[in-house]
Formats: structure tokens, sequence, C-alpha cells
């Protein structure tokens, strides 16, 4: 009898204890991410994003059992590094893959993924995409693996086209984009848009350069000017944008630019006040969105960091995750890739967003805003202390910014 | 227009490589760190004309960059240069992390604000409907400026007399009473204080972050081997060439399609090889300039300008 009660109190705490592990989780985030080279300053912002949203999200402050654990990968932001460093990861028994910059090498991480979880039942991987927009990943190459936290470029080419199609001094445009993927989906979706939308703008330019390689844009806004064009569409990021603008703003360019990306580290200090009223960006969020949920992450990580925070997607990533983990009771990743498909949430500015289950795109609200003088209504914050910021221009809503699949999800296992 | 964009672009370029030839014709040590004192340059006048204004940058800086240049090569590169030109390539290899390590430390990661004058920051004139910098004129002008007093420096004084003897026969010139570590010393200096004017000028005419140094280090490279190894005027034809294939490029849009279309072949999506067919010569444009090295490279090693045999 003594011998016994012994026994059950020992289980009883043996089983405590397990309950004590279940509950706190840790969940190790490979960020596969290109930290040095052309567009590193870009991907050590993004680390810092992830990083402040693991420790404000997971974890004690969240009142979470589940950590997040931010693993950095520098994958130089090339393919090929970044196919090896996944093969790491999955060496170390991380589950979870986070990466955005750069759909080209989003593309080769998603297929590797797929056929790394074919091989090895059990041992499956997750891959979180926070920025990669190409709307191949969830159209025809959608995978059950794959979830974007970004909205695609199709998605964010309905918003900024539908503020276009109202604009009505916009007579000529020119497209300009990086030759890759992304930048050829940009290229496309505006014309296919434009044309059912405003039929009466002609497209006077279409361009792509090397990625990264283009110091000096003068030449490509002399090729601006010479057309006429009063509006460039470009889906340039990093210096890249911030190059083209400042050689538009040094040769007197007149015409607006819509751009994706005019908030990402580096760029608004480029703009300036050269560009006040003339840079319009889409987004699915910005400091300036009314009723901001995200205020005191915004101010918070710029008192920590000295950086502007706009990556609302690693925010996404990580509160998506541990939910995930939370609800599947697991960190396997087959069960909370199962958690995660159609799960609900509310977004930055309040509104209901949902991972889509059909395609693995998260559905969110979009902003049109443009880059005006800060300190009026409507633009509280400006950008990187230059004394402009963002103001919403137009607001579309989950339901309006969301756009059909032609995915066939493979079933989830 | 794009004429005077390529130039102005091309005698940049000259600024940056005119420091490298010279270094590798005096010394015959390629300098892989060179693009790290122009990116020191861009930064050191940045922070100089944040402090007091643009003025005082232009002079301190490249004097600045000399002074670190001077050092790095009387406390590191002579003590290297015994152990042959791979120790000398290496560890100028090495510098070129450190600075970049350094720059990211101190000034961080993202781009810095460093911003043209205001009493430079407006249009020269219009040429047609777009408008020509006065930033540009200004850079055109630096860079004309030091190219003739570089090369009267080099012909026309005694310095750039024991320079040039220091460069063929530095036993005789040592036997002469100079001092041709001295010289040698001086020399790199002068060539990291252009690399440094350059990032002063080239910085906030285009963009002053880490990745700069990384982003005209080839780049250079192309001008110092098409030029022709440690000539002064091959460089200067080689960047004027490379700034105006480059722009030129630019506004081309040439393409296999266009030609074949031309010569009444129809091409489709269809046809074998689309890719490459409708690939627009403003598409390629900057990759040109290596396409060029690997041309020249092949029909003339020595470069357009160079002497060197080997």
């Amino acid at each position: 009898m003594k011998i016994s009660l012994k026994a059950s109190a020992i289980a009883v705490a043996v089983s405590f204890l397990a309950a004590g592990v279940a509950n706190a989780q840790n969940v190790k985030v490979a960020f596969i991410e290109g930290m040095s080279g052309p567009f590193g300053g870009v991907g050590q912002n993004q680390l810092k994003h992830f990083q402040y949203a693991a420790e404000r999200f997971s974890g004690k402050q969240a009142n979470s059992g589940v950590t997040v654990e931010i693993v950095p990968m520098d994958s130089k932001g090339s393919p090929q590094e970044a196919l090896a460093l996944l093969k790491k990861a999955t060496d170390e028994g991380i589950h979870f893959v986070t990466q955005g910059n750069g759909s080209n090498v989003a593309g080769v991480l998603i297929d590797a993924i797929n056929k790394h979880n074919e091989r090895n039942p059990g041992k499956e991987v997750v891959f979180l995409n926070y920025a990669a927009i190409d709307p191949d990943f969830t159209n025809s190459k959608c995978s059950p693996w794959h979830f974007r936290f970004d909205a695609g470029s199709d998605m964010k080419l309905e918003g900024l086209t539908n503020f276009m199609m109202d604009q009505k001094d916009i007579k000529n445009v020119y497209i300009i984009g990086q030759n890759y993927s992304h930048g050829q989906q940009v290229s496309k979706f505006t014309k296919e848009f434009l044309a059912k939308k405003r039929p009466d703008i002609k497209v006077v330019g279409d361009e792509l350069h090397p990625m990264g390689q283009v110091k000096d844009f003068a030449p490509y806004i002399a090729k601006m000017q010479a057309a006429n064009a009063d509006a460039v569409v470009t889906g340039n990021w990093g210096s890249d944008l911030a190059l083209l603008i400042r050689a538009a703003n040094a040769a007197g360019f007149k015409g607006k630019f819509y751009t994706f990306y005019a908030g990402v580290i580096g760029t608004p200090t480029a703009i300036g006040a050269a560009g006040a009223d003339r840079v319009e960006m889409v987004a699915y969020w910005h400091p300036n969105s009314a009723q901001s949920q995200f205020e005191s992450i915004y101010t918070g990580f710029k008192a920590k960091f000295n950086e502007e925070f706009y990556t609302v997607a690693a925010v996404n990533a990580v509160r998506f995750l541990v939910a995930s983990v939370e609800k599947a009771k697991s960190t396997d990743a087959a069960p909370v890739a199962r958690a995660m498909a159609g799960m609900k949430m509310k977004g930055a500015s309040g509104e209901d967003i949902e991972m889509r289950a059909s395609d693995g795109a998260l559905q969110q609200a979009l902003y049109v805003v443009n880059w005006t003088k800060a300190g009026g209504p409507g633009v509280k914050f400006d950008a990187e202390n230059t004394g402009y910021g963002f103001q919403t221009v137009r607001y579309l809503m989950p339901s309006q910014a969301a756009r059909p699949t032609t995915c066939k999800m493979p079933k989830r296992i | 227009m794009s004429v005077l964009n390529g130039v102005s672009y091309g005698l940049l370029l000259f600024m940056l490589s005119a420091g490298l030839t010279l270094i590798f014709s005096m010394m015959g040590v390629l300098n892989f760190a060179h693009a790290s004192f122009y990116m020191l340059g861009a930064y050191f006048a940045y922070q100089v004309s944040e402090w007091t204004n643009y003025w005082v940058a232009f002079v301190v800086a490249p004097i600045l960059v000399a002074v670190m240049g001077g050092l790095f090569e009387r406390y590191v590169l002579r003590k290297t240069h015994k152990s042959g030109h791979v120790a000398e390539l290496l560890v100028t290899f090495g510098l070129s992390f450190v600075i970049l390590e350094l720059v990211q430390l101190i000034w961080g990661r993202s781009a810095v604000d460093y911003k043209v004058p205001a009493a430079l920051d407006g249009s020269l004139f219009k040429l047609f409907n777009s408008s020509f910098p006065e930033y540009r004129a200004f850079m055109m002008l630096v860079a004309v400026g030091m190219l003739v007093s570089l090369f009267l420096m080099l012909k026309k004084t005694r310095i750039g007399l024991v320079i040039q003897a220091a460069l063929t026969h530095p036993e005789t010139t040592e036997a002469l009473g100079h001092n041709v570590p001295r010289v040698f010393a001086m020399v790199f200096a002068g060539g990291c204080a252009l690399a440094g004017l350059a990032g002063v000028i080239g910085g906030n005419a285009f963009i002053t972050e880490p990745g700069m140094a990384q982003a005209v280090g080839a780049i250079i490279f192309v001008v110092v081997v098409v030029g022709g190894m440690g000539s002064l005027a091959g460089a200067l034809i080689a960047s004027v060439l490379i700034g105006l294939m480059q722009t030129f490029a630019v506004g081309l849009d040439w393409s296999f399609l266009g030609g074949l279309s031309a010569l009444g072949i129809d091409v489709t999506p269809d046809t074998f090889g689309y890719p490459v067919w409708k690939l627009k010569l403003s598409q390629i444009g900057p990759i040109l300039p290596y396409l060029l090295l690997v041309v020249m490279l092949v029909v003339r090693p020595k470069g357009i300008m160079g002497t060197r045999d080997d």
C-alpha cells in the first residue's frame, strides 16, 4: 500500500512534468535570407523584424507556452546557397523555414521542400513565406507546405490599378522591373489589368533590368522622359528602387511612381522631400493605417533598433505559427500545417484575416498610400526621419483585395 | 543626353580605376580593397558633411582616406611584400572585409542619407524634356580636373619623374638616393585618395551603403583589365567606353527578334530558343562590360593601352 502510494505520487509528478514539457514548446524557425551582398541590408533588417516578432508574440511576453526561436542563415541571396542551408536546417531537425526576399529563391525552396517532405515522412518542413509574392506560388505551383503572409503581386496590382484607374491624369505608363519572376509578373499583370480598367492608357515602356547590378539609373530615366511617361509602375525593391527614384529626382522627372516597396529600409531616405506626392505604394499595412493595432510594435521596434518597422508579415508568420502549434499541440510540421490552413485571426488594423486553405495565401486588407509631408491628419509617423510619411489614399477590405485561385491543392497529410 | 550620362558615369569610373591602376603599375599589387576605400570616402564625406558642410568634406574625406591608405601600406602591406604577391593580394582582400564590417558597425547596414549639397542640387540645363543635373556636371568637372592634374604631376614635376623612375628601375632610383619605399607609400596613399574622392562625389550621386564597394569592385577591375594593366590613358578610354556602352545599351530596344523579323523570319513564342531571341539589348546592358572583359582577354590580353607582354 505504502509502495503503491509512493508509485502513484511519482506517476502524478511525472505526468505533471510531462504536461509542463508539453506546455513549454520551443519552435525553431530557420530564417534563410540574403544578409550580405547587394540586398544584405534588407535581409538584416528583416531578421530584426522576425526576432522582434518572436520576442513579442511568443513565449513569456505573449503569455504562450510556445517560444519561437529564429535561427538566422545567410543565403547571400543565392538560390544555391539557400538550398544548402535548407539541407542544413533539416539536418538540424528544424521543421519551419522562412524566406521572402526574392521569388527566385522562394521558388527553389518550395520545390525542394515538396521533394523533401515526400521522401521523409514524419520529418516534414513547412515554408512560411513572408515576402515572395510570385502569384504562381498560390496558383499553378501551390503546395500544402507553403503559406504566404504577404499579398501576391496579382492582389497588389489589382489594388494599385484600381487606384490608378481613377487618376485621370495618367496617360502614358512605363513599366520597369528587375529581370526575374517577380518583375516579369508585375509587368504581365499591370498590362492585363490596365487594358481592362483603363484601355485609353498607353504602355510606353516595358523594361527589365538585371537585379542588383544597375548603379546608375539615369539612362533609364532619360528613356522614360523621352517616352513622355507620366506614371511608372515598378516592383523594384531595396537599392534597385532607391537608386531608381533618386535618379528620377536628380533628372527632374515629373511622373508618379506606383510601387510595392517604397517603405523598405533605405528607400524612404532616397525618396525624400523631392518625391513628395509623387510616390505611391500598395501595401498590406503601413504605420499610419487607421486605428493601427500595431502602433506599439512600430514604436517599440524603432526605439530598439532605430529602424522602421514595416514587415507585418513577420509578425503574422510568428502569430500564426504560435497559434497553430497551440492548436495542434505538436511542433511537427504536418499537424501544424493542418492547423494553420484555414486559420482565422484579427489583423494589424483589426480586420479579419484568414490563411486560405485552398491556396495557402493570407487573405488580408490592402492599402494604397501616398508619400507626403508628415505631421498632418492621417500622417502621424514619418519614415526614416525624413519628415515625410505614408498616407492612406485607398483602403481595400480583405474581401475586396481577394483574388480567385486556380490552385488544385494536394491533400494535406 | 545619353552621351552626357555615359561620359559622367565613365569619368567617375575613371577616378576609381585611376588609383587602382596607378598602384598596380607602381607596386604590382592588385588592390582588392580599392573599392572599399571608395566606400570609406563616401562615408567619411557623409560624416564630415553632417558635422560641417559638404565643401569641408570634399577636402577632408579624401585626405582621411589617404592617411588610412598610407598607414596600411606602411604597417601592413610593406611587411607582407617580402612574402610575395599572393600574400599582398590576400591581405588587401582581407582588408576589404575588415573595412566592410567596420563600416557596418559604425554606420549600420542600411543606406545613410548623404545628400547632394543644396548649391548643386538643381538642373543645369534642359535638353528635350529631361534635365541634366548640376551635380553630374560637377562630377565631370572634378574628374577632368583630377585627370589633368594627375597627368601634369606625373609628366611635368620632379615627383612624377621619381615615381616613373621607381616604377621601372627601383634599384637604380634607390641608388640615386631616393627613398623608394616612401614613394610607394605615397603612391598607395595617393591612389586611395583618388578612390576616396570618387566616393565623396559618387556616394551622394548614387547611394552610400555597405554594398557600394562590392557594386563597383567588379567593374573597376574590368576597367583596369580592358584599359591595360597599369595604363592611365587606357583606364580613361576603358572607363568612358564602358560608361557610354552601358548608357547607350539601355536606350536601345534592339533584340534578335527585331532583327530576324526585319529579315522576314517569323519568330513566335513557340520558336526554339525564344527567351534568347526576345532579349533586348537594354536588358543585357549591365553585363556588357563583363562580356567586353572576356572578349578583350581573348583578343588582346594586354588591354587597349597595355604594355605588359607577359
